[in-house]
């Protein structure tokens, strides 16, 4: 049986401090996340002090039945010198070379997913308002939720699926493979042009993700350079003998909701199929770096894409037999892997934009990242005649990510949304219930004074006169509200959560 | 799963919708012409300025 697919996923936000002069993002991330930890600090209601630092300690694995053991703790290091802070909805928001990155609490299911990426945007909005406050009259932190400057340098929104240790990695590779070229059609969030060498924008007007053309390798580890369609990143933040974690960087940065919620909720059927063993067939293209770029390139989405050993197949042609495949797998095995009832909504809301997509994609510029920025792109080109290279088009483009909510044009494109923002709201600060997430958001906002240090899979409390004591916590699964949620009730200091913890 | 066609499940329904749509789909057109329209005209005062001063001045070090 496949795994309960556990997941998360990072972004890595583009960052400019306006009218500053020459602006230093490293200084400005700082300066924005720090605004954002302050103001909760100062706030002193809904989230207590989420001053806790990241944990980059390795640990040896160890379990008990509840997945929570105690260990005597050596000392953590804790990295000091950029900011690296852990949130009570059990999110990590630091950082990252030169960008303010936010990686999601672990969540159950892919609607879920949509949830705490709504509510890591709204952090940013937040965090935003608080460092602009702080700044001198006229000058302006503001972030955008894309990939690329448009000048050849990308950064990224990765996806992580939590799979099973005993399913080759090989088969992994060639099953998932085809779905990363071909749910491009529906997971990108369009770009004006190219930044591939050599392509000008009468060869690429326009294209549908904004990653395709960072891709330079089948398989490997880099994500900087060299970057590959298939990360090979070994590093489960769990028991490493029971799990994998697949960390993902093919995708875009989306806002659209349904675009977050088919890519993740496709790929987590896709991967559920390749662990039961349910892909009978597999398709294998010629040149994968090649077909990537020729999905991107593509509006017609009609391109054949050249089949190793001979033949052709187009894209929407691919993601029709993963569609299919998935919902005879639904019908044999259920989908409990990503939640039933949330999984049918993804086989309805895949095949709905497959059927689309395949009719008139302008359908849905009412649901798909690259759909409502054509179009409110394009209709401006043709209202005032102009070419695809002129700037004011590729200033649209950088500006539909601009999250300040004054300026955002995506905001503005009556896109669909499967949250309520009030929730997105509580879940800035609640976490979810169903993974070890509950556990880490939970004893933050209860002692966060006593928690020197956290990381995903664990956390180090110092409670006074004894030495740190590290709670591992191994198994993404527990430590969920059913599971530990009357204990972290019951216990009034973090000693006693300690104490009975190691009973 | 080779052998399944995807092309024989959407196909038949649009021949068999498509001239019922015809007339409805240039009314929905002409309807999402005048709806861009607007949209056009709302954005307008929220674009960029110099557009090509801050398309130049969007510089990010890679990430990653």
């Amino acid at each position: 049986m496949a795994l309960r697919k556990i997941l998360g996923m990072e972004t890595e936000f583009g960052i400019l401090h306006r009218r500053a002069g020459e602006s230093n993002p490293i200084a400005a991330s700082s300066v924005l996340i720090n605004a954002y930890i302050n103001s909760l600090d100062k706030s002193g209601t809904a989230s207590p002090l989420p001053r806790v630092g990241w944990d980059f300690v390795d640990e040896t694995p160890a379990n008990d039945a509840r997945g929570l053991s105690l260990l005597a703790a050596m000392a953590p290091e804790v990295e000091t010198h950029l900011v690296n802070a852990v949130l009570t909805n059990g999110a990590r928001y630091y950082v990252d070379h030169a960008h303010p990155e936010l990686s999601t609490p672990e969540c159950a299911d892919p609607l879920s997913i949509v949830l705490y990426d709504r509510a890591a945007e709204l952090i940013l909005v937040e965090s935003m308002r608080q460092a602009t406050l702080n700044l001198p009259e006229g000058e302006e932190i503001v972030v955008y939720k894309n990939n690329s400057d448009r000048k050849g340098n990308s950064y990224g929104t990765h996806e992580n699926y939590l799979m099973d240790r005993t399913t080759p990695f090989s088969r992994v590779v060639s099953q998932v493979m085809p779905h990363f070229i071909s749910r491009q059609l529906y997971i990108g969030a369009g770009k004006v042009g190219s930044e591939a060498i050599g392509m000008s924008s009468e060869q690429v007007p326009f294209q549908l993700t904004q990653r395709a053309d960072f891709f330079e390798e089948e398989v490997g580890l880099e994500t900087t350079l060299k970057r590959p369609i298939v990360n090979t990143r070994d590093e489960p933040h769990a028991d490493a003998k029971k799990y994998r974690r697949l960390h993902v960087i093919v995708g875009d940065a989306n806002l659209s909701q349904v675009a977050t919620f088919l890519k993740v909720g496709t790929t987590a059927i896709v991967l559920c199929m390749v662990e039961d063993e349910y892909l009978s067939r597999t398709f294998v293209l010629a040149n994968p770096v090649q077909a990537i770029r020729q999905v991107s390139y593509d509006l017609s989405l009609r391109r054949p894409l050249e089949l190793d050993g001979g033949g052709t197949i187009t894209a929407l042609e691919m993601q029709w037999e993963y569609y299919d495949r998935a919902r005879k797998y639904a019908e044999d095995r259920g989908l409990e892997c990503i939640d039933q009832t949330v999984g049918e909504e993804v086989l309805r809301r895949w095949e709905h934009v497959l059927t689309a997509l395949e009719s008139d994609p302008m359908q849905l510029a009412d649901q798909l990242d690259w759909v409502a920025k054509y179009r409110v792109i394009n209709g401006y080109r043709e209202r005032h005649d102009l070419r695809w290279n002129d700037a004011r088009l590729a200033a649209m483009d950088l500006q539909y990510h601009d999250m300040r909510p004054t300026k955002s044009l995506f905001s503005r494109l009556g896109v669909e949304t499967l949250v309520d923002d009030e929730d997105a709201r509580v879940a800035m600060s609640e976490p979810p219930p169903d993974t070890r997430a509950y556990f880490r958001g939970k004893c933050l906002q209860k002692w966060a004074d006593d928690i020197v240090a956290a990381n995903w899979d664990s956390m180090v409390f110092d409670v006074g006169d004894d030495p740190l004591r590290r709670v591992p916590m191994m198994e993404p699964t527990r430590g969920t509200a059913a599971h530990v949620g009357s204990l972290l009730e019951q216990c009034e200091t973090s000693a006693e959560l300690l104490r009975r913890l190691g009973s | 799963m080779a052998e399944r066609t995807q092309k024989q499940r959407p196909a038949p329904q649009r021949t068999e919708e498509a001239p019922i749509e015809t007339p409805s789909k240039s009314e929905t057109g002409e309807k999402l012409k005048a709806e861009l329209d607007d949209l056009l005209d709302e954005i307008d005062d929220v674009l960029e300025t110099n557009a090509e001063d801050f398309v130049k001045s969007y510089i990010q070090k890679g990430g990653e």
